[in-house]
């Protein structure tokens, strides 16, 4: 096989694609965005006003405590972006809760958790937190 | 049978913010493991938690597979009253699991 021209460029390209990849890891994955906007129906989603208390590392992915507080909020919906299905849970909050939560979830490898608040008056926020797995939590 | 273990104050005062801790003991199995043939071992996990107190909504949470096994949730809530917290876990294969605290305002 002959190295031509067009096939160098379409390797350097390829190349230049790969390196750009690690910028775009703050943002949401593809199935996490779909979430987010079936979530907050389609709505602008603001950054801020949400607590989310993660660890900084977690050692065992299989049970890594999250902790949230959205002062304000009658929805809050959490997402493990990193793992195959990012869903993780919705919540639904009366009139009595305080708008907070803590549980315990699963986290495939190190990635970003996100909190996705629906406000009281109908604005949508959203927080991401990243988590440093040693030993993932998904299969076996 | 999975079992519930919760923890609530048994008395508050009026309008006091009380903080409620709950723990199912369920596998919470994800549907993505595979047992020793290489077989996707079938999700089954709790889907739902709902809370009331006095009959009135106080949080209700839907779950997916990245909960936890035994999954844990913490929640808080003020207490208007003396009434009945209701809890209610609902699992994958349709069954219920339905524990009550009486929280009595002095």
């Amino acid at each position: 096989m002959s190295f031509t021209r067009r096939n160098a460029l379409a390797l350097g390209s390829a190349a230049i694609a790969v390196t750009l990849l690690p910028l775009r890891a703050f943002a949401a994955s593809e199935k996490s965005m779909e979430a987010i906007t079936a979530f907050a129906d389609g709505a602008t989603v603001a950054e801020g006003g949400i607590e989310l208390t993660t660890p900084e590392i977690a050692e065992n992915g299989n049970t890594v405590p999250v902790e949230f507080s959205a002062p304000g909020a009658k929805r809050v919906m959490l997402l493990a972006d990193g793992n195959p299905s990012p869903g993780v849970a919705t919540f639904n909050f009366g009139a009595l809760a305080d708008p907070s939560g803590s549980t315990r979830i699963r986290l495939a490898g190190t990635q970003n958790v996100i909190a996705i608040a629906e406000m009281a008056d109908g604005s949508y926020t959203q927080v991401a937190k990243a988590v440093k797995v040693t030993i993932g939590g998904c299969g076996g | 049978m999975a079992k519930a273990r919760v923890k609530a104050p048994k008395t508050a005062a009026a309008g006091e913010m009380v903080t409620i801790k709950t723990l199912v003991n369920h596998p919470m199995e994800s549907g993505q493991r595979k047992d020793k043939e290489g077989n996707l071992i079938p999700r089954k996990i709790i889907n739902a938690f709902t809370a009331t107190f006095g009959g009135e909504h106080v949080v209700a949470a839907a779950f997916e597979a990245a909960i936890s096994t035994n999954p844990y949730f913490q929640f808080s809530f003020t207490v208007p009253a003396t009434g009945d917290l209701v809890m209610k876990w609902t699992d994958d294969d349709g069954s219920m699991i339905e524990q009550t605290k009486t929280i009595t305002v002095a």
